[in-house]
């Protein structure tokens, strides 16, 4: 069987030469010199003068490991209208990402080894960034039959990650033979934890906004209900669970259980449930539109904690794109998600760094580390002591911390214009982003 | 005023200058030549996504007292139906001069996205389960007709709160212009956040109509019975419909209201639903001169047509 390790680590090094990082900032500390040889981080230490190469004059940049995303939506094969690899990777290293895994609602949908090795060989052609592609649970997104889990994980896609996403895997007993049935190549199911019954419909938040809005609601509990399932069932058989996007305070305290009983279950947080509530839908525009919907100033609040805290392991963006047919309609018809992966970084500065929750360690840890390792890279050292030393591989960005960028959605890189936060002014910008030691993004441009 | 899309945003002003409008309005019906010129060489669109007879002819008949042109658009039999998006729809209706645009629709807020995309004046006939603002300004005008104010009556408005636009559009209204307003229900058809609506809530009918100046019943649809709202329909009518008996213990002088469609013997008994205490045909007259009011505001600015 393919190890996952091999699937990276054989990819092509040519055309990463040899890079002079000069005054970068890790993690915020002192600034040092980074050299990048053979797609390997070489030697990381002050004033440093390597012979042959390429000098980058980074003056106080802060250098971070390169960004993994858990949760994107890159939409091919099926929707090339809305996001292609090619596009939705572009978008990827433009935000600091250097690894992205693409759930797999495509159509058809990621269920066999042929569609998942699709997304993987389009991914490595195009380059931006590495791309994983997330297996689905069941068939067709059905939650009826196991797809061939492991088959996927035998392509040479190596996948780990197996979701239904967009769709719940409601049915218990399908929910517990997944999360044993991956274990035999240590996969983990991420689940989309949405109760179907009391969502039905459901178009936003139930709470006081969906009361005068006439909006169905789409209740905490539904989301909250199939995690502390879920987790009980994980402890039960000893499986890895993830939870995508969650959503709600109640989520936080039933993952703050779950691990203080030794079970294994990590959990994402997208950007936009850190920053935006469910007050935004009185514009009844649906670029607000989300699932999980937003939720309320409380809901922010305690999802920020429980990052902070590492309850919540990860961010994850969720990245996903829509065309404008699909977005510039009523509320009830338009579809629920939001493009990310370009505004990730600075909505997490917003949410956890300016506001003295995370440090830049702790950011690196929220959006490289943590997310490695829950996703399985083979890169990822379980506490990130790797990360931007000599030794490692060369994924890394950098970022300007104090420069200020407003969102244009039709600046984007991403084929769809589906961003929240249009008009918004925001902290940080990537400037480099670097993929095993070759510069995909170079002056905040696509290289 | 540039568009009428919800009461919760209606100031008192506005609000106020409705009614008073609309009264002028009503003089007109009285007249054997039942026209005014106001709105000459206006066009007015109606936009109908969903079947209603009534709230579509009210409109009608408004628009075309006031002398406007009226283009019935229809979801049914239209390029709508044939997956034309609202917003191409919207861009028609832009190109072919539309001043106003009255919009029925299935979908809450959608009135609110048609504002978007188009230049002319927007007026919510109902959108999905959020509001019906007109429909709250005729019942408004109703009541200070009958009972010659707003201000300090007890308006309790009973049945399906969760689904009822009405009841929204009427709740907002009725207390922006100083009634008190009690909304009585199953626990079930009552929305979770209702907490924060400026009215008191009651699941006992019998403990709040001999308070009640008013008494406004809602719809109720069968299709909630199915989906567990209720046990059956004998047991919502027993415990939240208005009979001769509950006729009975509200004061001498209140009144009961019905926006119609009524489903007589659920929500509503037919002798009381005939009674002399009953306003459900004046509603229908008054609907149309308020909309002629919404009309003449919206569309002929702020001059005083008297």
């Amino acid at each position: 069987m393919t190890q996952c390790g091999d699937v990276v680590t054989s990819e092509p090094v040519a055309g990463a030469g040899r890079w002079h990082l000069r005054g970068v900032r890790p993690f915020g500390a002192d600034p040092v010199d980074v050299v990048l040889d053979g797609g390997m981080i070489v030697e990381v230490g002050p004033g440093l003068s390597p012979a042959g190469a390429n000098i980058l004059d980074a003056d106080g940049l802060l250098a971070l490991p390169g960004l993994v995303d858990l949760h994107t939506h890159l939409r091919e094969p099926g929707r090339e209208d809305a996001e292609t690899v090619a596009s939705g990777t572009r978008a990827a290293a433009l935000g600091g990402f250097t690894t992205v895994f693409a759930m797999a609602n495509t159509e058809p949908v990621a269920d066999t080894a042929g569609v998942v090795e699709q997304v993987w060989r389009l991914g490595r052609d195009a380059g931006h960034c590495d791309v994983r592609p997330v297996g689905a649970v069941t068939e067709g997104l059905r939650g009826v039959r196991l797809a061939e889990l492991g088959a996927m994980a035998s392509s040479a896609a190596g996948v780990r990650m197996f979701s239904d996403d967009g769709h719940c895997v409601s049915d218990a007993v399908l929910m517990r033979r997944a999360l044993e049935y991956v274990k035999a190549f240590d996969g983990v199911i991420a689940q989309h934890a949405q109760e179907p019954r009391l969502t039905e419909d459901a178009q936003m938040n139930e709470g006081a906004v969906s009361a005068r809005l006439g909006l169905s609601g789409w209740p905490a509990a539904a989301e909250e209900a199939i995690i502390a399932r879920d987790a009980l069932l994980a402890g039960h058989v000893g499986s890895r669970l993830h939870v995508c996007h969650v959503s709600t305070a109640g989520s936080v305290e039933i993952l703050r259980w779950a691990k203080s009983k030794g079970w294994r279950v990590t959990a994402e947080v997208t950007p936009h449930h850190l920053l935006l509530t469910d007050d935004l839908v009185t514009s009844f525009d649906p670029v607000f539109k989300v699932n999980p919907p937003l939720r309320t100033a409380t809901d922010v609040e305690a999802l920020r904690a429980g990052l902070a805290d590492g309850t919540i392991d990860c961010i994850a963006t969720d990245h996903a794109p829509h065309a404008p047919q699909d977005k510039e309609t009523e509320w009830a018809a338009a579809r629920p998600g939001m493009v990310g992966l370009e505004t990730a970084l600075s909505i997490a500065i917003l949410a956890m760094v300016e506001t003295g929750l995370l440090d830049w360690a702790g950011l690196a840890d929220r959006m490289a580390i943590a997310p490695g390792r829950i996703g399985g890279l083979p890169d990822a050292s379980p506490d990130g002591t790797r990360a931007l030393s000599a030794g490692a591989v060369a994924n890394l960005v950098l970022v300007d911390p104090a420069a200020r960028w407003t969102v244009d959605p039709g600046a984007l890189a991403s084929r769809s214009r589906n961003t929240p936060y249009a008009g918004r002014n925001l902290p940080g910008r990537v400037q480099a982003t670097f993929l095993r030691g070759r510069p995909t993004v170079l002056d905040g441009k696509i290289v | 005023m540039r568009h009428l899309l919800s009461t919760e945003d209606l100031t008192r002003d506005d609000a106020l200058r409705v009614l008073d409008t609309a009264e002028y309005m009503a003089t007109v019906a009285d007249r054997s030549v039942k026209k005014l010129p106001t709105l000459r060489g206006r066009t007015v669109v109606n936009l109908f996504f969903e079947d209603s007879t009534r709230t579509r002819t009210s409109f009608e008949v408004a628009a075309k007292r006031l002398s406007a042109d009226v283009i019935n658009f229809s979801a049914r039999g239209s390029s709508v139906s044939k997956g034309e998006s609202l917003k191409d729809t919207a861009q028609t209706l832009e190109a072919m001069g539309a001043d106003a645009v009255v919009c029925r629709h299935p979908a809450s807020g959608a009135p609110y996205r048609l504002a978007r995309w188009v230049r002319g004046s927007v007026l919510n006939a109902g959108d999905g389960t959020h509001e019906h603002p007109t429909q709250a300004l005729l019942d408004a005008f109703t009541i200070r007709r009958r009972l010659g104010r707003l201000e300090g009556l007890s308006v309790t408005i009973v049945g399906d709160l969760l689904h009822s636009r009405v009841a929204r559009s009427n709740m907002w209204l009725l207390s922006t212009l100083g009634a008190r307003v009690t909304l009585v229900a199953p626990p079930t058809l009552v929305p979770v956040g209702v907490e924060q609506w400026p009215a008191e809530v009651s699941y006992d009918l019998d403990a709040v109509l001999p308070k009640s100046d008013v008494v406004m019943m809602l719809r109720v649809q069968r299709e909630r019975m199915t989906a567990a709202f209720f046990p059956t329909e004998r047991e919502y009518t027993r415990r939240y419909g208005l009979d001769a008996d509950r006729l009975a213990a509200m004061p001498p002088s209140a009144l009961v209201m019905h926006p119609g469609p009524m489903v007589r013997g659920m929500e509503i008994a037919s002798d009381v639903a005939d009674s002399t205490r009953s306003t459900v045909v004046e509603q229908v007259a008054n609907g149309v001169s308020v909309r002629m009011a919404v009309l003449y505001l919206l569309l002929g600015g702020t001059r005083e047509v008297t």
